[in-house]
């Protein structure tokens, strides 16, 4: 029997290691139809800001090989019609329910993240300093070590839960930006969010997104997500959480032998909305079948 | 109602020239499916298309498991799932949406479908005629070819008919057919391209008439998640996929 338990610190523990990302499972409301939540490890609600955003214009989303760009701009009701109409539906899920949280202006981050720390349930917040869609969004803070720095310390100051930073991979070098995300107080951080790109329709001679650039995901990310958490991972000492592109089993595996404690399920939601079940599934068998007792002995076995 | 992920066996196919009609049979029962809603498909084996493909629900046999769409070929996607090989299996997700608003049976109705639209307009006219309303179906294409299984949509109602080119019916848009001027209607139901349902919707709203249209924004998830397939409506941007994609007009800020 593999025991599949993940201790993600500060009082984040998870059933498995496998959560859904942000952005591509609602509120997890709209999966029960095809998803057992107490078979996941977690699940990550949509992106969250203090104040409502309409999120940009349509078209919002082009396909490209093996993935998807989206420009949907942080679309939400704001951090209190979360808290009054959201959170009571949700909850009682019998998972972990961690909100993603975003913001313009470092007292944005704070509020919001103060706000958060009322709820019982909620027992983690995964701080994103990396939506690529947004104007005065998130990544400007989360690509720089002063930048990232200053948001995470004083997210810290208020917020006494789990803080899981998410890192953008569109900067020069990630491990020194998780570096500064841990010195301030990080408990984990997530990478990656999407890689900023852009898609054009030649036959119209205009861009395809309504704000021309865009957030790439999907498979076709893998490869790069798997470089910069295993570059990451070598750096820091906090748990790692892995995503970027991951579809299967075997993609989960690789992530946690590249140094993941855990990980994350996105895009991949979109086409089989059952894939973390079988992914959560599918680790555990591996393990049965290279003899590993615990997945958390997967962190970091890549053999080199 | 739930939700439900199946394979569908393709049992038959019928080509339409640049659509095909997919008639698809699952082994399990089918869960309730409202006119007007949709399913996701997934594409196997083409490289470029990674994301499932919403088509609407063309019809339904509930004794047989069975459902069928019509495909136009509008790009890679699409043209895969045309040339499906009868006997192989399409993995569909349904029925996802809401349907059209069911009239009352008093009421005159009238189904304006244009191109492709038609598509759904079939299981709605057919739903309709099993509860007693006839409607009154006026569809348009650019030329004849456009008005697939036009004999099949005669059987519900008055059928009436406009093409670009004249080669059927009468010329020009659905919204320039002489039958505007000569019957009213409680209710119009639209399914086509933006710019004719835009068209349509300003008649009834001119006319003073309850309007519903089908949307067909581009879509990731089809479950209300990733938020890519908004419309703008008086309520701020809202997901085609799980608000529509049947909206009434006055909701819509066209």
């Amino acid at each position: 029997m593999v025991n599949t338990k993940i201790d993600l610190g500060r009082g984040l523990v998870l059933r498995n290691p496998v959560m859904t990302a942000s952005g591509t499972f609602g509120y997890g409301e709209e999966y029960t139809d095809f998803v057992d939540l107490s078979q996941l490890g977690g699940i990550i609600v949509k992106g969250t800001t203090l104040h409502p955003r309409e999120g940009n214009p349509y078209p919002r989303m082009a396909e490209t090989a093996s993935g998807m760009l989206n420009c949907v701009g942080l679309q939400n009701k704001g951090v209190q019609y979360f808290i009054d109409t959201i959170y009571p539906r949700i909850k009682n899920f019998d998972t972990n329910v961690l909100l993603n949280l975003s913001g313009s202006t470092l007292e944005d981050y704070v509020k919001g993240a103060e706000m958060i720390d009322a709820l019982d349930k909620i027992p983690a917040v995964e701080l994103n300093v990396s939506c690529p869609n947004v104007k005065q969004g998130g990544m400007a803070f989360g690509v720089t070590c002063a930048g990232i720095s200053q948001v995470v310390s004083e997210v810290r100051k208020v917020y006494h839960k789990h803080l899981m930073v998410k890192l953008s991979p569109n900067v020069t070098n990630i491990a020194e930006i998780a570096l500064a995300a841990e010195a301030s107080g990080a408990d984990s951080v997530s990478l990656i969010n999407t890689l900023m790109g852009m898609a054009i329709d030649a036959e119209k001679r205009k861009p395809k997104l309504s704000v021309i650039t865009g957030g790439l995901s999907g498979a076709c990310v893998k490869p790069v997500a798997l470089r910069m958490v295993w570059q990451v991972a070598k750096a820091v000492k906090i748990p790692v959480v892995g995503l970027g592109g991951i579809s299967n089993a075997t993609d989960a595996v690789e992530f946690m032998l590249a140094g993941a404690s855990a990980i994350e399920i996105g895009t991949a939601n979109f086409i089989d909305p059952a894939v973390s079940m079988k992914v959560a599934e599918g680790m555990k068998e591996y393990c049965e079948r290279h003899g590993f007792e615990r997945v958390a002995d997967l962190t970091g076995a890549l053999e080199v | 109602m739930a939700k439900q992920i199946a394979d569908f066996k393709l049992i038959a196919k019928e080509d339409y020239g640049r659509s095909v009609l997919l008639r698809l049979r699952s082994e399990q029962p089918l869960p309730d499916i409202a006119p007007g809603q949709f399913v996701q498909v997934r594409v196997d084996g083409s490289p470029t298309t990674y994301l499932r493909r919403p088509i609407s629900i063309h019809d339904v046999d509930f004794q047989q498991n069975e459902i069928s769409l019509l495909v136009q070929q509008v790009g890679e996607g699409t043209r895969h799932l045309a040339q499906t090989e009868t006997g192989t299996y399409l993995n569909m997700m349904l029925p996802l949406g809401n349907g059209f608003t069911i009239p009352e049976k008093r009421e005159k109705v009238l189904l304006v479908g244009g191109g492709i639209g038609i598509a759904p307009l079939y299981y709605f006219a057919k739903v309709l005629v099993e509860k007693g309303i006839r409607p009154t179906l006026l569809l348009g294409g650019k030329s004849e070819s456009d008005l697939i299984r036009l004999a099949d949509y005669q059987q519900f109602g008055d059928t009436f008919v406009t093409t670009e080119d004249g080669s059927i019916g009468e010329k020009g848009f659905v919204t320039q057919h002489s039958i505007w001027q000569k019957q009213g209607f409680g209710k119009i139901y639209v399914c086509g391209p933006k710019p004719m349902m835009k068209a349509v919707a300003k008649l009834a709203a001119e006319m003073g008439v309850w309007c519903e249209v089908s949307l067909e924004n581009l879509m990731a998830c089809g479950l209300g998640a990733c938020l890519c397939c908004v419309e703008d409506t008086i309520d701020g941007h809202v997901c085609v996929c799980k608000e529509g994609p049947v909206f009434n007009t006055r909701r819509l800020k066209w």
